[in-house]
């Protein structure tokens, strides 16, 4: 396992390469043999409720899955436990408000003046400041036997784009307010995530634009001194051409192919062969020129592996399951990840 | 493969060559091709004769290049290479400056000392230098310029890549019942002299509440706070009026939003919300832009039957020599990928469907899948003919 010791995993990526998806299974890996793991998400669209089929997740940790050894092909025992849960900011906040400040009448009045709705909206950064201040005191709560209450978090954070900004909100408020109780909040908050408890991994296609995107993100992680983690590449397609294929799509092979198809039946039952030949015909340049897609898909893939490889990151490969991903591809997901060292 | 299709096609050279439509809007999630989309749409718009300026908020590097733009600087550029020099048409391009935006805000609203003052606020530089939000604020922000310069005939806008995209929407709302709001009034009372006897309200004592705010934020932050909302009060209004006529803009017949998916199930999912979000606010929607659809112009060939004969070329080939048996495994890879790419098709086009079934009146335009990414101006041009469907 190539994360010992991280208790906070941070999951971004570029919009639409499938972060929602791959923190969902690497949640369900990580509480494989006995574990207990909780599930977080930041924006609202309630994706996790989706992916595991059931009604839209309210502001409170509640189960959503187990996991057995067997269902993720560990070798260890006991059923783990994925507890989800989807923050809501405004009583993230009036959450907060009661625990740091015990306010009483004067929180009522504050959201009475539209202090809430203010802070949630309008003012800058509370929003993040909730959100990683709630994942971060979810990784390190304790129960009342001494022991972490979560073996491990997973948050869906925002996408890469935002990320480093999202993950540094705390830095930049402890700057803006230099001392008193949000000062100290926010350092606490900005401790966890730059220490060696947390680690964020980012989520990648083996497209161009994706690729781009997950190189800088790690830089820019690095640069602002947060914890990096490892690449998940999601989507793989298997090579359904193997390389000697591909190279010979681009030779001249119509006649050959055109036998073989005729081989294979697909010039239907005609006596005559011209006939024969003829049904063949127009599949030709349409399977061809697939082919030659298909080869320069392969070859673009290339050059991205390569340039994801240079990161010298731990990096694991997830398949593409058509068809979008059920509860079943979940399973299978997170089974790839443990297989590959991710949990 | 024509992007024909569906219940109605949405025609995208009829929606570009109308002189009335003046401001194109596009929306979806990340990933989806959104940013290209704009800028073909651009591109197409300027060739055929408008004078066009795409605004973007944060397009991929070599799609910025492929647009001439290679810095930030929040002013339109001329796209070298686009529309024909002797043509009406021109493409500009201009990549959002969120920070910069803010600033040209505060300095042309307020006299230069209460601007130096805000701009030096340590409140102010964290805000305007992107919380989320921020940017959808000045996206917005930057439209309502562009638009109030007269000098272009067709405006098309990029969203950010997020649910938020549509936060804009709720602007002028927020803006306003923050400002009518009391949380403005207790935050500029002790900057505000002689406002504090007014501000007896909802039985809450003002000390209380100042006292609880300077408890949770700080003396100093709550200091910095104050002091910014009082420099920022005279623009406050301003603000307002121009969020509200912004929105009033985006609900106005020369406006259409066109909403960007791709034919996967969490893509159309996003893009239902953002359909059920402008009908909510009663935006004009063109319709659907459906990227990355997958063809073949071997359709009459089914995925079982090519599997079948690919099994059957692989089970020859054993007993072949060489040479035809190189050539079998070469046709069974070609049946393999055609049954893979009819499969594929066959998913899309049942996410699709139900997506239709819901929404029966958006009109929809699909564009084919590319192997690679868009980097130049051709590469856009194809595009653009794709979203017409003429290619």
């Amino acid at each position: 396992m190539d994360w010992e010791g991280v208790r906070l995993h941070v999951v971004s990526g570029k919009g639409g390469t499938g972060k929602t998806t791959l923190a969902a299974a690497l949640a369900l890996a990580l509480a494989a043999e006995g574990r207990r793991t909780l599930l977080i998400e930041v924006e609202g669209r309630q994706g996790i409720a989706e992916l595991f089929g059931i009604a839209a997740l309210p502001y409170q940790e509640r189960k959503v899955a187990t996991v057995s050894p067997a269902q993720v092909g560990a070798a260890g025992k006991g059923t783990g436990e994925v507890f989800a849960l989807a923050i809501d900011t405004e009583q993230a906040l009036l959450e907060y408000l009661d625990m740091f400040y015990k306010l009483g009448r004067a929180g009522k009045a504050l959201q009475k003046v539209g202090f809430v709705d203010f802070a949630t909206t309008v003012a800058p950064g509370v929003r993040d400041v909730l959100l990683t201040g709630k994942a971060c005191e979810a990784a390190r709560r304790k129960g009342p036997d001494g022991r972490r209450v979560y073996d491990a978090v997973v948050m869906d954070a925002p996408p890469t784009g935002r990320l480093t900004r999202f993950l540094n909100v705390n830095s930049e408020v402890a700057g803006l307010a230099r001392f008193g109780p949000i000062h100290s909040q926010a350092q606490a908050v900005m401790g966890v995530l730059r220490s060696p408890e947390t680690a964020v991994h980012l989520v990648t296609l083996l497209e161009e634009m994706p690729v781009q995107e997950t190189v800088d993100g790690f830089a820019e992680l690095r640069a602002a001194a947060l914890p990096v983690g490892g690449v998940l590449v999601n989507m793989v397609r298997p090579p359904v051409l193997d390389a000697a294929a591909v190279a010979a799509v681009h030779g001249d092979h119509r006649e050959e192919v055109a036998q073989a198809l005729l081989e294979a039946g697909l010039g239907g039952r005609s006596r005559t062969a011209a006939t024969r030949r003829a049904a063949v015909e127009p599949l030709l340049d349409p399977l061809l020129a697939q082919a030659r897609e298909h080869a320069e898909r392969v070859a673009l893939e290339q050059e991205q592996r390569a340039d994801l490889a240079a990161l010298d990151l731990p990096s694991y490969e997830l398949p593409l399951l058509g068809g979008g991903v059920d509860l079943g591809g979940l399973y299978r997901l997170a089974g790839e990840l443990k297989r590959q060292g991710a949990a | 493969m024509t992007g024909a299709s569906g219940p109605a096609g949405l025609d995208v050279d009829r929606l570009i060559d109308d002189p009335a439509t003046r401001i194109i809007v596009c929306c979806g999630s990340g990933g989806v091709g959104k940013t290209t989309t704009a800028a073909a749409i651009g591109l197409r718009a300027a060739e055929r004769g408008r004078r066009t300026v795409v605004l973007t908020i944060d397009p991929a590097r070599r799609l910025a290049q492929s647009m001439g733009l290679t810095e930030l600087d929040n002013t339109p550029r001329p796209v070298k290479g686009a529309a024909g020099a002797d043509g009406p048409g021109e493409l500009h391009a201009m990549m959002l400056d969120m920070k910069r935006t803010f600033d040209e805000v505060v300095l042309a609203h307020a006299e230069p000392e209460r601007a130096r003052a805000i701009l030096e606020n340590p409140f102010y530089q964290s805000l305007s230098a992107g919380f989320a939000g921020t940017q959808e604020y000045m996206a917005m922000e930057k439209l309502g310029q562009l638009q109030a310069t007269g000098s272009w005939d067709l405006i098309v806008v990029d969203t950010p890549p997020s649910r938020s995209a549509l936060d804009f929407l709720d602007a002028p709302g927020r803006l306003g019942s923050f400002l009518d709001g009391k949380i403005i009034r207790v935050l500029m009372a002790p900057a505000k002299v002689g406002g504090r006897s007014a501000m007896k309200f909802l039985n809450v004592g003002m000390g209380l509440l100042t006292g609880t705010l300077g408890k949770i934020f700080g003396a100093q932050l709550l200091t910095d706070l104050q002091t910014f909302v009082a420099a920022m009060d005279s623009m406050f209004g301003g603000f307002r009026e121009r969020a509200e006529s912004t929105y009033q803009l985006l609900k106005a017949d020369g406006t259409a939003f066109l909403v960007v998916a791709a034919p996967e199930r969490d893509a159309l999912r996003e893009a239902a919300y953002f359909v059920d979000r402008l009908a909510a606010d009663e935006m004009p929607l063109a319709g659907l832009v459906l990227n990355r659809v997958h063809s073949t112009d071997a359709p009459q060939l089914t995925a079982e039957r090519a599997q079948a004969a690919a099994q059957l070329l692989e089970e020859n080939g054993a007993d072949h020599e060489p040479r035809q048996a190189e050539a079998e495994a070469l046709a069974a890879g070609l049946l393999r990928l055609h049954a893979e790419r009819v499969e594929v098709m066959g998913r899309e086009r049942r996410t699709r469907d139900r997506f239709v079934s819901v929404y029966p009146d958006v009109p929809i335009i699909e564009v084919p899948a590319l192997a690679g990414d868009v980097h130049d101006l051709d590469g856009l041009r194809v595009i653009g003919r794709q979203l017409a469907g003429t290619d």
